[in-house]
């Protein structure tokens, strides 16, 4: 009877908290206005296979006239070799965020991880650890990239792992610096001598105690991991696939901007813009609802 | 009997590239049902000799022993220790997760421990440290509460693992007056109920005339005076004791001592209080004939034994005289 | 009401009194049942004060229709509970509260109203005229700075001296606090915590104010160091007639520093007095609590007894009705539940007893007392008569039968 109670009260605490914080978030506009770009944009990318045909990106079936302006039939133009720009777009949106989210993902895991221990473990582990970090700081992250991405051959993955690998060590820093703070709450000593072990201490009161931190911090690292894919595109070193980088980069090659082919140019380049600023708003109302510090203020 | 008990301790840091003697050769029990006072100033090593006695911190010499056997430091060994020994805090606000609610506080021990009966275990310790009806605390969060609920909290936190010592470090400090006696109160009925014994760092000469049944004054590294409250803090022996009973608000005559605070790592020769004594400045120790004494000889460590003890050269010198005097 | 003494105002306004006596008498009390007599200005009156903060959920009253008076030279401890509101009071002396305070009634420093006054001139008043020593003070000093740079910036700010004459002055304020002016070179990393509070009292005394305002003074402090800043901050009161105002939640700490005490639970006042009276023979129950809460070394009474105040304080946004302090206290009737209690006399032979025992001059050092320059004797005793002391409490006014 007793052991469901309290389970129970913090269910309906959590539950509380979830309405409170999404009253929180609503109250922020610039947050709002983020996140319905951002819901648009992700319906679009999971809708395009339901409502469009995937052979219209194929260049050997196409239908349309090359480099067309828009038109009743291609409401966006044509691409060099024929195809619906706006078509493009739209699978183009499913590459460019899948790269954007996973890497994203990779990058918080690895900087989290890097993050956590390094501040728990303050001996030598932790110094090596912060090494190890500073030596991906400081490495000119873009060329490493290009290299990876060279090196380990085309594909999504490839590029995900190649964006992960070089963005994550600013995101340690700042982890570590947020655990270093918990760490020396005196809740960790209780905990201590409470008995718990590092694991303990690290996943029970240091995770989610840096947990806002982090998903505000991915929000963020999304929008510059779109960018990051965008730049890699651009200059080469795509997945293969296309991408809003790689139109940006093939309307470069066909010389579209100085052939006033606009419809090749804007749309992709607005896209990247209009999702990294979602994202970047999203971070940014994010951080100010889930900072203890700002929320505190607000009570 | 004794339970809990530190034998010639010796604790080091290395602070800004010197070693700092945070505790300098400490002897000092703990009996089962006892209530002894850790009596200082900050930075004269309390804290880190509570620590160590927690095994937070591991001495460089010495030994904390418990049950008449040595602590060991393999992790499944301080682990079992921890069910025994438990720790409250100065501050009970930083002590509790804020994210936490109270029935996760004080279920964090059994579920370290995987102890069966958690929720039983947790509503007996919230009443047992007088939050009741224990239900009504369960989802609340450490900010819902006031300050004398959350050291409740925390003292039923420690409660959840049937400790048979608590070490309290400044278990009041933070609190208001008001609420100060009643948690005095919960340890001394604690005590009454479960035979818990307890040690308690303080700079409080009147918490320990509260509660304690034993006082040890700590300086610099070192316990300088212990024995029964009565008899130290009624009729200290030692200059620092007196200076400390004499700075009190309601005292006569207040004795403030000047000089720069006790620095560990630099650890002045002979007696560690002597440049800051005033029995050494008002020439009374010139007279008794130790002046020279103070300034040289360094002091024996005092033994843990429960009756009255004093390292001072100028208090040993009187009682020698005085029962030099008493026989002819 | 059968007890003459019931009525404060009618009490004062009975026999023929002089100014000073009469605004002594005026000591302390709730609402406006004071009333500013014509006289002398005191250095510092508060005349039914109160503050009010503007909430999501409504207003909640912190300071609820406060008065009290300061005389130069004086020193008065505030003392109550976390939520009392003590520090608010001290705050809004010199408008330091935060915008959602609203803040009524009267604050005269030296007889203008600090509430009425603009931005320059309160900028004025601030470190010119009254000062604060803020509650762990040891963190408000900047760490990089020099601490002589940061004793002289008052002075600097307020254009009361030259740069060359601030350097001197804040070499000779370390001094007068008991550091060495060679510090004035130093960092505030270079201190102890002690030292640090001494630097901020310097910081205080920098333009020769005429009230300090201490929050918790001592608290995070040690007792030698503690001991070492009350006996500074009592000798700069006696040697330089400043008014100090002296919040703290230990009774003892105030009694041993100040000439008379006031009481505050849940915004008002409920007990002040002469310091010693109060402490030795606090009348309200609350007033009790606090005394007993910090026990004499060596009194048995005491010993393996611990006391304290059962309960929690209450919540300003729900006060309970008629008394506010009813729910904790120990001695509540039914009635108190009900009907709101002011401020009453308290005879000398109060709960306690003895009057002769409250003459002991520790409460002020080197024997200086207000009383002195009172006219009609310089007897401690007598002149400790025209400040009485006073108590929100409905047995006070049955013990005087």
């Amino acid at each position: 009877m007793i052991p469901q109670a309290p389970r129970r009260i913090a269910r309906a605490r959590r539950r509380a908290a979830l309405s409170r914080f999404c009253r929180a978030y609503a109250r922020d506009r610039a947050g709002l206005y983020g996140a319905a770009i951002l819901l648009a944009a992700v319906l679009a990318a999971l809708a395009t296979p339901l409502v469009t045909d995937p052979s219209g990106m194929d260049v050997t079936a196409t239908t349309g006239e090359a480099m067309a302006p828009p038109s009743a039939g291609f409401p966006l133009g044509t691409d060099e070799s024929g195809r619906s720009v706006l078509l493009m777009l739209l699978w183009g949106s499913r590459v460019s965020l899948l790269i954007g989210f996973m890497s994203a993902l990779l990058s918080m895991v690895i900087g989290t991880v890097f993050g956590v221990v390094a501040g728990h473990f303050r001996g030598p582990v932790g110094a090596v650890l912060m090494r190890v970090t500073d030596w991906f700081l400081v490495l000119p992250s873009l060329v490493l990239a290009m290299v990876l991405a060279a090196v380990l051959g085309g594909g999504v993955s490839t590029i995900v792992l190649a964006i992960g690998v070089t963005s994550w060590a600013s995101t340690a820093r700042l982890i570590r610096a947020q655990t270093l703070a918990v760490e020396a709450r005196p809740y960790i000593e209780r905990s201590r001598a409470l008995g718990a072990g590092h694991w303990h201490v690290m996943t029970r009161h240091v995770l989610p105690n840096v947990a806002p931190l982090v998903l505000a911090n991915t929000t963020l690292t999304v929008a510059s991991a779109i960018v990051a894919e965008s730049t890699l595109a651009f200059l080469g070193a795509g997945s293969g696939q296309v991408s809003w980088g790689g139109m940006l980069r093939g309307s470069y090659d066909w010389g579209a901007a100085t052939s006033g082919a606009w419809w090749y140019v804007l749309p992709p380049g607005l896209c990247i813009v209009a999702v990294v600023l979602a994202f970047t708003l999203c971070g940014r109302a994010l951080e100010t609802v889930l900072n203890p510090r700002l929320r505190g203020a607000a009570r | 009997m004794t339970l809990l008990e530190a034998r010639d301790l010796r604790v080091e840091f290395v602070s800004r590239g010197r070693r700092a003697r945070a505790v300098d050769g400490v002897n000092l029990a703990l009996a089962e049902g006892e209530i002894v006072a850790l009596v200082g100033e900050s930075g004269c090593g309390k804290t880190t000799l509570a620590r160590t006695l927690l095994g937070l911190e591991r001495p460089v010499s010495g030994s904390v022993r418990y049950g008449g056997s040595p602590l060991r430091y393999s992790s499944r060994a301080l682990k079992a220790y921890r069910r025994e020994v438990q720790l409250v805090l100065q501050d009970p606000t930083g002590s509790l997760n804020p994210r936490h609610t109270v029935y996760e506080a004080v279920a964090e021990g059994p579920r370290i421990h995987r102890l069966p009966d958690e929720g039983e275990r947790v509503a007996s310790a919230l009443s047992r440290a007088g939050l009741r009806p224990p239900e009504r605390f369960f989802g609340r969060h450490p900010h819902e509460l006031s300050g004398g609920q959350r050291q409740r909290v925390v003292i039923a936190g420690a409660l959840a693992l049937e400790p048979r010592v608590l070490v309290a470090d400044e278990p009041v400090a933070s609190l208001d007056a008001s609420v100060r006696g009643e948690i005095l109160a919960l340890l001394l009925r604690l005590r009454a109920e479960l035979g818990l014994s307890a040690l308690v760092v303080t700079h409080d000469l009147g918490l320990a005339w509260n509660i304690a049944d034993r006082v040890a004054v700590m300086y610099l590294g070192r316990i300088v005076e212990s024995g029964p409250v009565e008899h130290v803090l009624t009729a200290p022996s030692h200059p620092y004791t007196r200076a400390l009973l004499s700075v009190l608000p309601d005292a006569p005559s207040p004795v403030v001592l000047g000089g720069e605070p006790p620095d560990a790592t630099r650890v002045p020769p002979g007696c560690r209080f002597h440049p800051r004594c005033q029995v050494l400045a008002s020439g009374a120790a010139a007279e008794a004939g130790v002046a020279e004494l103070c300034a040289s000889r360094p002091l024996p460590v005092l033994p843990s034994s429960p009756g009255a003890h004093v390292a001072c050269h100028h208090a040993e010198a009187t009682i020698l005289r005085g029962r030099a005097g008493g026989r002819s | 009401m059968s007890d003459p003494l019931g009525d404060p105002v009618s009490h004062l306004a009975g026999g023929p009194m002089t100014g000073l006596e009469r605004l002594a008498a005026r000591g302390a009390s709730n609402g406006p049942a004071s009333a500013p007599a014509s006289g002398p200005a005191g250095l510092l009156e508060l005349h039914d004060v109160s503050v009010t903060y503007r909430g999501a959920d409504g207003d909640v009253p912190a300071v609820r229709g406060v008065s009290l008076a300061l005389e130069a030279g004086e020193a008065l401890g505030v003392a109550g509970e976390s939520g009392s509101g003590k520090s608010t009071l001290a705050m809004s002396l010199l408008r330091l509260l935060p915008r959602d305070a609203r803040v009524s009634g009267r604050i005269l420093l030296e007889g203008e109203d600090v509430l009425a006054m603009n931005w320059g001139r309160l900028r004025a008043v601030r470190w010119a005229s009254a000062s604060v020593v803020f509650q762990g003070a040891q963190h408000a000093l900047n760490p990089v700075r020099r601490i002589g740079d940061q004793i002289a910036e008052p002075m600097l700010v307020h254009g009361t001296a030259t740069p060359a004459e601030a350097r001197r002055r804040a070499a000779e304020l370390l001094e007068q606090v008991g550091l060495p002016a060679w510090r004035a070179r130093g960092h505030p990393h270079e201190l102890s915590g002690g030292q640090r509070q001494r630097v901020m009292i310097a910081m205080a005394l920098a333009c020769s104010p005429r009230l300090i305002v201490a929050d918790e003074p001592t608290t995070a402090l040690d007792v030698m160091i503690q001991a070492q800043v009350l006996t500074l901050i009592r000798s700069l009161v006696a040697g330089h007639g400043i008014g100090l105002i002296m919040i703290s939640h230990d009774l003892s700490v105030l009694a041993s520093t100040c000439d008379r005490l006031a009481i505050m639970y849940a915004g008002r006042v409920v007990e002040s007095g002469p310091a010693r009276q109060v402490f030795r023979g606090a009348a309200h129950p609350y007033g009790r609590a606090l005394a007993e809460a910090f026990p004499t070394v060596g009194d048995p009474a005491s010993r393996r007894a611990p006391r304290g105040l059962g309960g929690d304080p209450p919540d300003p946004a729900h006060l309970p009705a008629g008394c506010s302090f009813h729910p904790r206290c120990p001695v509540s009737l039914v009635s108190c539940a009900s009907e709101p209690v002011e401020l009453r006399p308290v005879t000398a032979r109060g709960p306690t007893g003895v009057p002769g025992g409250l003459t002991g001059n520790g409460a002020v050092p080197d024997g200086r007392t207000v009383d002195d320059t009172a006219p009609g004797g310089p007897g401690g005793r007598a002149g400790r008569a025209g400040r009485p002391h006073v108590a929100a409490c409905v047995h006070v006014g049955e013990e005087a039968r």
